[in-house]
């Protein structure tokens, strides 16, 4: 029988706050979230790396939770798609999403939606064939892809407009 | 939730560190990466390490130097977007920039390293499979059983290297920097891998993939990697090509190296395909000799996720468009 290694107690950095708690070494970054700090925006899909739902910004950087250590996050900074809206206000992929309808159940919108800005924020202007090839890691059952990958062109001309007006 | 079994976790700040940690705790211990590979698997209950030791923070494997004296050298922990997005490499080994472009997502790009890709456990559809599964089918010879499933009368197992990069880095004639507790050594990569799903390659359990050098391609070099796969993104090979041609100035083929991927248990190179463009003025007709050499050599087994028929019958088809790849430009 193996007993489990005792916890850590450290400090994550999740949307800008600092929250100190203790987790199992072998604990992942997805468990960590929504069963300690009860931020279940991040979604669990498949838990292997097969769908996208659990993908978290670290670092700058997509990456898929799911596969990740919380301990492998110590010192780093970390953002879930609850830090997209500030002050009750969507971030504009997330308005573009509601207005056309590019999320039905939702379950895989999360991930979309961190994977999406991360491609906005490097490219305004993303053809569909760069929409399409950034967001390759996530599935959606109910959509169909097309209004998802109009709501991020429709979300990149209007922070474009944002930007130059 | 599919949960991790309990482990410790061990983040190593230097080789040194990472190697004396894994000499410490002998076969109890397994080094991660990226985790994509090895996080999957031990989520399926096919590794439960005491103790695993990060190689994350040795920044020192994050750096690709080219140098046009002695090519290229990459640090095993460099992600596959690093490399896809160097300079250097779409430049001099744009065979490679592809066959990382083409791993999984773009997630598992960010979080999966060269290293990990490299040591990228064998895959099998009667080994990467939930515990209940292998549990009702009575296990195989690569985990916990004594037959394998694939090759009934086989005593090896034939689970196969899905690595993209791996004959991509064949052709290019990679030399692997291996460090243990004993020191270095430099193993070609033909003498790396070995054709037994069980016991794929030679690194110790002790050792880590530190470094991979990629001498400077002859001039004239082209090269390209396509793979089959029934999804453009996350699925594995279910076969693979790498091609690396050589032509002297007056367009003579002068070095021909095809290398495949997921028939095997190691990449294979097809010596036979290489000897029939050696000395040729590469064209289309030559490319379908080639292909058809390819077509022999590939034995694929009944063990991904499509009939073995069609990656048989695929082969050539694949290793064509690799070969017209590398011989339109010369047109
Ligand atoms: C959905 C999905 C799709 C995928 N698709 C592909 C694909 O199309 N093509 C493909 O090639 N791969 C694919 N992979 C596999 C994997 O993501 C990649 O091969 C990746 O590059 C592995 O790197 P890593 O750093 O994450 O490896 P890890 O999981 O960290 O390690 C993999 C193995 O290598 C060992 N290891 C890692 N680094 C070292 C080192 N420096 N020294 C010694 N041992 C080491 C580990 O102990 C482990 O056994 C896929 C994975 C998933 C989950
Ligand atoms: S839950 Fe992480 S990729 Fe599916
Ligand atoms: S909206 Fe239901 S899975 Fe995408």
């Amino acid at each position: 029988m193996s007993i489990a290694p005792s916890k850590i107690l450290a400090t994550l950095r999740v949307n800008g706050r600092d929250a100190t708690l203790a987790f199992h070494p072998h604990a992942t970054l997805l468990e960590v979230l929504r069963e300690e700090l009860r931020l279940t925006g991040t979604k669990h899909g498949c838990e292997l790396g097969q769908c996208g739902a659990c993908t978290v910004i670290v670092d700058g950087t997509p990456v898929l939770s799911c596969l990740t250590l919380a301990a492998e996050a110590i010192g780093r900074s970390v953002e879930t798609v609850e830090g997209l809206a500030v002050d009750g206000t969507l971030h504009p992929v997330q308005r573009a999403f509601l207005e056309l309808g590019a999320a039905q159940c939702g379950y895989c919108t999360p991930g979309f939606l961190n994977a999406a800005v991360h491609l906005l924020e490097k490219n305004l202007e993303p053809s569909e064939a760069e929409i399409r090839d950034a967001l390759a890691g996530h599935l959606c059952r109910c959509t169909g892809y097309t209004k998802i990958v109009e709501a991020v062109a429709l979300a990149g001309r209007r922070m474009r407009a944002s930007i130059d007006g | 939730m599919l949960r991790l079994p309990a482990f410790e976790f061990q983040p190593a700040r230097s080789v040194d560190e990472a190697v004396t940690l894994l000499g410490e705790h002998g076969d109890d211990a397994l080094p991660v990466a990226g985790g994509t590979d090895l996080y999957a698997n031990m989520k399926l209950g096919l590794f439960a390490p005491r103790v695993v030791v990060g190689l994350r923070s040795i920044t020192a494997l994050r750096s690709i130097r080219f140098d046009p004296q002695h090519g290229l050298r990459i640090g095993a922990l460099c992600s596959l977007d690093a490399i896809v997005r160097e300079p250097a490499v779409a430049e001099h080994y744009p065979a490679l920039a592809q066959a990382a472009a083409m791993v999984g997502t773009p997630e598992i790009r960010n979080m999966g390293t060269i290293g990990g890709n490299l040591c990228l456990e064998t895959r099998c559809n009667y080994f990467n499979q939930s515990a209940e599964w292998r549990k009702a089918m009575g296990y195989c010879l690569k985990r916990d059983g004594n037959l394998c499933r694939v090759a009934l009368h086989s005593d090896t197992c034939k689970a196969i290297n899905a690595s993209d990069t791996a004959p991509v880095m064949h052709a290019y004639d990679a030399r692997l920097s291996l460090v243990g507790p004993r020191g270095e050594r430099t193993v070609n990569i033909r003498e790396f891998y070995q054709n037994d799903g069980a016991h794929a390659n030679v690194k110790r359990a002790d050792e880590i993939l530190t470094e991979i050098a990629l001498p400077l391609p002859a001039r004239g070099t082209r090269s390209s990697y396509r793979k089959l796969r029934l999804r453009k993104a996350f699925d594995f090979p279910l076969l693979g090509v790498a091609v690396a041609v050589a032509t002297d100035a007056g367009g003579s083929c002068t070095q021909a190296r095809i290398v495949l991927n997921a028939v095997g248990s190691a990449p294979l190179e097809v010596e036979a395909a290489g000897a029939i463009l050696l000395g040729t003025h590469l064209g289309e007709e030559i490319a379908a000799d080639a292909a058809e050499e390819v077509f022999k050599a590939g034995k694929p087994l009944e063990n991904a996720n499509a009939s073995l028929l069609y990656r048989k019958r695929m082969l050539r088809v694949i290793a064509q468009r690799t070969l017209e790849d590398v011989i339109a430009p010369l047109r």
